[in-house]
């Protein structure tokens, strides 16, 4: 049977492609689920159950969670496939942002610039470009300051470049904080950020910050073009080369894969998801907070990839959904019901890096290899855990 | 034997490598005609594997110069080198664990292939075609090599002498005119070494590639090799067809010691 569908999809691990038609089938049909309930079902239900969605199971988490999936697996091609700790990678999401900060809402306001965008009734100031065309200058930006960042620092060993990575992690948020005034010129409105971003328009449909299961809608279809990368990317000679280079970088480049060339690719495939994220993401809250983008969110996203299993592209996405859940909803529901119950004051957000760090700790002493580990990782995990329970 | 007499296909000239005082290969040179079977030996320490990595762009000379084909290829990246077709293999095995034996051979293809993000992305046709191509290549190689059933097996959980045959097919994969191998009959028993030796020939009769060995196997090194060249604490003292290399006294002292006095270092 897997041998049939082998040969007919010709991809190279057997299995794959039956396991990924499974779960393909399972995220489309989730989404179109959760869309249509929330487009036909949900307003005809009684207050008590739309409170109970609304409290447990928000559209804006949902879409959120959307949108983590989608950079996770951006973080998961660099971390995942090629091997390259990164803790920076918060950097490309804030620059996505302000791409759609600057393309899309009325900040430049001396500028009267409209490229088929949506800007506000009666406020055409600004610049305001399609959103579909600023996700792709989004993804391009940040490709190329993947490429200027990853240049210099991929030459560096595991250690060094994850430490450089988490320095620049920390700069370029740093200069968005402080990018009010650069050479005279409001770059990034500081700390009070820029709002509001321009609706998305789809066929000349707007779709604003009430239409929120329109939005769902799309960033699930940005999540699932990722996961389409991500998948034949792997099955191809970027993929083979990215995994040989995490393997055995000196045999990788003996057999002829050019090392910096390589890395830098995985680099900026990551970085244009963090991108194309950012800009997804201000459309999403309607607006581009420096303060979101601090260094919490590039360990979130890292716990998503390692959580869901380095290099499983649906345990990642997985991991993705279930962080992002209980990072905007889950723990603050959750605090609620148990400070209803015992009538506690218990901060529960404030408890969200114990619990995540804990989480990376647990996972790494209990199960390395992540909730849905990619095959060959879990063959080699039990192998060796085998192996150390013989002796 | 004839094939020596023909143009070398790699050529390394006056090459020494100084490690701060360390004098690792001092002063050799040494070429592999196109075509031949030449081995390189010496004990432990006389500079073998270091003369190697500078053949593979591993380590550049502090002097000299290798060409290849006629071409200065000294100071190249080592992935241009392998690129260019001059493959190797590894004395303790490094294949790429957790891949697949196809994959294995394949990685190897990547300066050969072409397609990027887009391409693969949107499984292009053209994509579509090189992979085929490269699958095809591979179980080719993968059956010349004789572990064709092993395609989709992950690389760790082959036999030792599975990888060791893995480790050429990927190396061919290169397309290489010469092929290193370093120490490649290491942990195989006699039995296993002969019918090494039968598959060294076979590489060069039915690929046409140039070998170069570095072995400690002297049964192996006498029964394969045209040409033996023999190192001792970095230079080279010996160089001639295997009748000669086991009748000179240099080599002897070398590897045995002076006669009435202790071994050398």
């Amino acid at each position: 049977m897997s041998d049939v569908i082998l040969e007919d999809s010709g991809v190279p691990v057997h299995l794959a492609a039956t396991n990924n038609r499974k779960w393909a089938i399972g995220f489309t049909l989730s989404v179109i689920i959760i869309f249509a309930f929330y487009q036909y079902v949900y307003t005809s239900l009684p207050g008590e159950v739309q409170n109970f969605f609304r409290a447990w199971l928000p559209l804006t988490s949902l879409g959120e969670a959307m949108i983590f999936v989608l950079m996770a697996l951006g973080l998961n091609i660099v971390v995942g496939y090629a091997g390259l700790l990164d803790l920076g990678y918060v950097a490309f999401w804030a620059l996505g942002g302000y791409v759609a900060g600057w393309l899309m809402s009325g900040f430049f306001d001396s500028k009267t610039i409209n490229f088929g965008g949506h800007p506000p009734v009666g406020l055409p100031n600004g610049i305001h470009i399609n959103f579909w065309l600023v996700l792709i200058i989004g993804g391009m930006f940040t490709a190329v300051w993947g490429v200027i960042i990853g240049a210099p620092t991929l030459r560096l060993k595991s250690d060094y470049l994850a430490l450089v990575t988490l320095g620049f992690g920390e700069i370029i948020p740093q200069f968005f904080v402080n990018g009010e005034n650069v050479g005279g010129l409001n770059l990034t409105n500081g700390t009070q950020g820029i709002t509001p971003i321009d609706d998305i328009t789809v066929f000349g449909h707007a779709f604003g910050v009430f239409d929120l299961q329109w939005k769902f809608l799309i960033y699930s279809a940005l999540a699932g073009l990722m996961i389409i990368l991500s998948l034949r990317l792997r099955d191809g000679r970027l993929g083979r080369a990215w995994l040989a280079i995490r393997e055995d970088e000196l045999a990788a480049s003996m057999m002829g894969v050019p090392l910096m060339r390589t890395k830098l690719s995985s680099y900026a495939v990551g970085a244009t998801a963090g991108g194309v994220g950012g800009v997804a993401f201000a459309t999403l809250i309607n607006g581009v907070f420096a303060e979101r983008f601090n260094f919490a969110i590039s360990i979130i996203i890292l716990a998503m990839v390692v959580l869901g299993g380095m290099g499983n592209v649906w345990g990642v996405m997985i991991g993705a959904v279930i962080l992002s859940w209980i990072n905007s909803t889950g723990l603050v529901q959750f605090g609620n019901v148990v400070n209803g119950a015992l009538g506690t004051n218990i901060n529960f957000p404030s408890f969200n890096f114990l619990i995540f760090g804990l989480l990376l700790v647990m996972m790494m002493l209990f199960r390395r290899e992540g909730f849905i580990p990619e095959a060959r990782t879990r063959v080699i995990m039990h192998e060796t855990t085998d192996h150390q329970g013989a002796h | 034997m004839s094939s020596l007499n023909n143009a070398p296909v790699l050529d390394a000239q006056n090459i020494s490598v100084v490690f701060g005082g360390l004098v690792a290969v001092d002063n050799v040179s040494f070429n592999i005609p196109e075509g031949s079977i030449v081995s390189l030996i010496g004990p432990n320490g006389a500079g073998k594997t270091t003369f190697f990595n500078v053949l593979t762009g591993l380590y550049s000379p502090t002097s000299g110069g290798v060409y290849y084909d006629g071409n200065l290829i000294t100071g190249l990246a080592p992935h241009k080198i392998a690129a260019g077709g001059i493959a190797r293999t590894f004395q303790n095995i490094r294949l790429f664990g957790m891949m697949t034996a196809q994959e294995n051979v394949m990685v190897a293809m990547h300066s050969h292939m072409k397609a990027g993000v887009v391409s693969t992305t949107l499984r292009l046709p053209s994509q579509k075609r090189e992979e085929a191509e490269a699958r095809e290549f591979a179980q080719e190689l993968l059956d010349f090599v004789d572990i064709g059933g092993t395609t989709h097996e992950y690389a760790r959980n082959l036999s030792y002498g599975d990888q060791r045959r893995l480790e050429v097919a990927r190396a061919l994969a290169l397309r290489p005119k010469v092929l290193l191998l370093d120490e490649p009959t290491a942990g195989m028993n006699p039995n296993e070494s002969a019918r090494f030796v039968e598959f060294v020939r076979k590489i060069r009769s039915e690929r046409g590639i140039s070998i170069l060995l570095i072995e400690h196997d002297m049964s192996v090194v006498m029964q394969v090799s045209e040409r033996i060249t023999v190192l001792d604490q970095g230079q080279k003292i010996a160089e001639g067809s295997p009748a000669e290399i086991k009748s000179n006294t240099r080599v002897i002292e070398a590897y045995l010691g002076k006669t009435g006095t202790e071994a050398s270092k």
